[in-house]
């Protein structure tokens, strides 16, 4: 998961601005792109079937699902795509996909 | 002064560069770079430098490594020549937009096809919207002098710019001189280790080969342009520097007995002698003849070329290279359109000559001046072609 | 609802949790190559530069201002990542021997897709691990040219269809099979060659771990699952994942000093190839005999790799 969220201009707006060779110093400050947006579908989990496996945490390929306080995996909604993949792969089926209404 | 050795110039390349402390080469060889590839590895292998030695499979591949090399902050040559250069080629316009000081030696030679090995500058000049520091050398003490300065010119936390150095094919490359070597010492004065402006090593994450999205690339673009420009003040500075330290001085725009030439010859390269000793003849014979020799070509000096060219009414331009069915020889063509505004500006003839390795005489020369005088149309030609 | 096989020490919530490739990446929905990314730059850990090629990797992580990346990262060409990963394990080399930068191992990686290794990238792959330099290179395989439009490449697989080898009514897909790029590196004496797929997340870091441990080059080919360029559901990716390794289409092995060794069960049958292909859209236009033909070339392969498994000798 990004570290620090840094306020970023999208880019640099005058020609003398921009980093020589387009060198970027802020490692992993993609993170300031919520891709959230992109979903159709957003997971839900049931807490109750959870088993704290912690497969859907490492089948996710944003990184965006998290371990939370009381140990249960949580996709962070502001980056999840909606792919499905955590639903498909848990296997008590604690997952579901529901339509994102918009 | 120092002590004077006969050296190959090829290999006194080697030798200039093994004084700079490099830390990785990545040399393919090719004909006739293929005397600087096999020192350099002399020089290693024998260990009287600490660097690495890439042995790389082909030219894009040794400036791809150089660029990798460069990127971790170590201090890089690599050279080669014509094909290779031209195989280089896609890779060369990334090296100069990353802002990576990589040096390297060109052994001028025709690019193919037909295929020949010898002696001309048809291998540069594709490479010149590319955004490297262009410099051409004339006899084997400039290999020398230059092929040292061009490390401090590239690593110049101002400049940060890839440098290319070019050496006439055999014409140069293989052509035994009496040169004069600056000591270790002193190039350890001259030439201290290189502050990169940013590295990769894990100490400091950053990331480097970015993609442009339209928004911000010309914006891009026009700042590696200007960065190209300014270095010329950079090279000027860096000259000055050598020759105090040295008692070489070099210019940007070299001339010789311009001041009240009514006609100039331009010259890049190690013909510059050769068209010297015309002048000389012509100057016995009362012509009013002069030399111009274009040291730096990218960033292109047009305010030193306008200083040089001044009051002359004939500029002959000695192009080695062709833009086939274009407006002529690229240089002609680049000063043509450089001086188009400017009142005053002299004749502009242009001559393709020394092609593929075509010797190029004295007497030849002087034949160019007498023709330009008769020229009555304004395009380019074939100076000595059998038709 | 899917069984998960093959457990041994399976314990995902285990796995170091910090991430080397943040969010926001512009990856497609359901990427399976960036999952392996991730999994990989995971298993790394710390002290790593990294060399990458132009390709679906490098677009979704680097459009200026911002990058993905939070190892020392450069991207320079399509074709030359193996070439740029060995300047950089020079330079490192170099400058760590002359004392100009710290005096601790920092292991240079090499990645790129199917195109930039198998393809347009094979020379400077091979000269890369011929001239032995400490470089491990991940070929992250989605089977075509998936960035530049699903193009197809030597890694696409028999049959299947790509734009620029489509399902046409008088050629049917792709017209030869996958080129095998680990044997090529068997071939070089690469110490350490190594298939891997992201459904099986913990061989797949094990994997990297000895690669990483390597004193010189060692070669991962990784199967990267690819829901838009196959025409599949996003959902299926890590299913699909599954699937080419049960099937015995991407078996995962791994070749040590030349002894070869398979790393997953060794079932009693393969599951039959039409498991794998039917979810596929880019397989949709293939017969019932097509598919036969397909399983008959899958046997033969994996008979082939038994073979070596029983046969070679460490070099």
């Amino acid at each position: 998961m990004a570290k620090k969220k840094t306020e970023q201009k999208k880019w640099p707006e005058k020609w003398h601005e921009v980093t020589p060779g387009c060198m970027v110093f802020e490692p992993g400050n993609a993170a300031n792109y919520k891709t959230g947006s992109w979903k159709a579908q957003r997971p839900v989990l049931d807490t109750k079937k959870c088993i704290k496996c912690g497969m859907c945490y490492i089948f996710c390929p944003e990184a965006c699902i998290q371990e939370d306080a009381e140990g249960f995996f949580q996709a962070d909604l502001g980056y999840c795509k909606g792919c499905g993949i955590c639903a498909h792969e848990c296997w008590p089926g604690a997952i579901a996909m529901v339509e994102e209404e918009e | 002064m120092g002590k004077r050795i006969g050296m190959e110039v090829g290999i006194a390349a080697a030798e200039a560069v093994a004084l700079c402390n490099i830390d990785v080469a990545a040399v393919y060889p090719i004909t006739p770079q293929s005397h600087i590839a096999e020192h350099m590895a002399d020089i290693i292998h024998d260990g009287r430098i600490d660097a690495e030695f890439i042995t790389v499979e082909s030219e894009h591949s040794s400036i791809s490594a150089c660029a990798g090399a460069s990127a971790t902050g170590a201090r890089v040559y690599t050279a080669t020549s014509s094909q290779g250069l031209m195989l280089m080629h896609e890779i060369l316009p990334i090296v100069s937009a990353m802002r990576l000081p990589v040096v390297m030696g060109n052994a001028n030679r025709a690019v193919s096809g037909p295929l020949n090995i010898w002696n001309d500058h048809t291998d540069i000049m594709p490479q010149r919207d590319s955004g490297w520091i262009c410099l051409f050398t004339e006899n084997g003490q400039e290999v020398i002098d230059l092929s040292i300065m061009a490390f401090k010119i590239a690593e110049d936390p101002e400049v940060m710019l890839p440098t290319v150095v070019n050496i006439d094919g055999f014409q140069l490359t293989h052509m035994i001189e009496p040169l004069e070597f600056p000591t270790q010492a002193q190039v350890n004065k001259f030439l201290p280790d290189r502050k990169p402006f940013a590295t990769l090593h894990p100490d400091n994450p950053m990331t480097m080969g970015c993609f442009n999205m339209p928004d911000v690339f010309t914006e891009t673009m026009k700042a590696k342009d200007t960065a190209l420009r300014n270095s010329k003040k950079t090279i000027v500075k860096v000259f000055n520097e050598w020759g105090k330290q040295f008692g070489r001085k070099y210019n940007v725009v070299e001339t010789y007995k311009a001041k009240d030439a009514e006609t100039l010859i331009l010259t890049m390269g190690s013909m510059g002698e050769t068209a010297s000793i015309a002048v000389d003849e012509l100057r016995k014979a009362g012509k009013k003849v002069g030399l111009v020799k274009l040291r730096l070509w990218r960033p292109f000096p047009v305010d030193e070329l306008r200083a040089a060219i001044k009051g002359c009414k004939t500029l002959i331009v000695m192009d080695r290279a062709i833009s086939f069915g274009g407006a002529g020889g690229p240089v002609a063509t680049e000063i043509k359109s450089l001086l188009f505004h400017d009142k005053g500006r002299p004749r502009i003839v242009d001559f393709l000559m020394g092609l593929g390795g075509r010797d190029v005489t004295v007497e030849d020369f002087i034949a160019m001046v007498e023709r330009a005088k008769k020229k009555k149309d304004e395009t380019y030609e074939y100076y000595g072609v059998r038709e | 609802m899917n069984t998960v096989q093959n457990f041994e020490i399976f314990a995902p919530k285990l796995v170091d949790r910090k991430e080397y490739f943040s969010a926001g990446h512009r990856a497609c929905q359901g990427c399976g190559e960036v999952l392996a990314l991730r999994l990989l730059l995971k298993a790394l850990g710390e002290d790593v530069v990294v060399a990458n090629a132009t390709g679906c990797m490098e677009i979704i992580s680097t459009a200026y201002p911002q990058t993905a990346w939070l190892h020392p990262y450069i991207h320079v060409a399509f074709e030359n990542a193996a070439a740029v990963g060995s300047g950089v394990e020079a330079g490192l080399k170099a400058l760590r021997r002359k004392g100009k930068i710290a005096d601790r191992d920092v292991k240079t990686i090499a990645i790129a897709g199917d195109g930039g290794t198998a393809d347009i990238g094979l020379q400077a792959l091979s000269g890369a691990m011929e001239r032995g330099h400490d470089m491990i290179f991940f070929c992250l395989d989605n089977e075509a040219y998936m960035n530049t439009g699903i193009q197809r490449s030597s890694a696409t697989p028999f049959m299947a269809a790509t734009t620029t080898s489509p399902a046409g009514e008088a050629i049917p897909g792709q017209r030869t099979g996958k080129k095998n790029v680990p044997e090529i590196m068997v071939a070089h004496k690469v110490p350490y060659v190594a298939t891997a797929c992201p459904s099986y997340p913990i061989d797949l870091i094990n994997k990297v771990k000895k690669a990483k441990a390597v004193k010189g080059p060692a070669y991962i080919h990784i199967f990267s699952m690819c829901p838009t360029g196959w025409r599949c559901a996003s959902e299926i990716t890590v299913k699909l994942g599954r699937l080419v390794v049960e099937t015995g289409v991407f078996p995962l092995y791994e070749v040590e000093n030349g002894k070869y060794r398979i790393t997953m069960e060794i079932p009693e049958k393969l599951r039959p190839v039409g498991d794998y292909l039917k979810p596929q859209g880019r397989f949709r236009h293939l017969s019932p005999s097509n598919i036969e033909t397909i399983q008959g070339r899958v046997n033969r392969e994996w008979e082939i790799l038994l073979n070596k498994v029983e046969c070679m000798q460490p070099w």
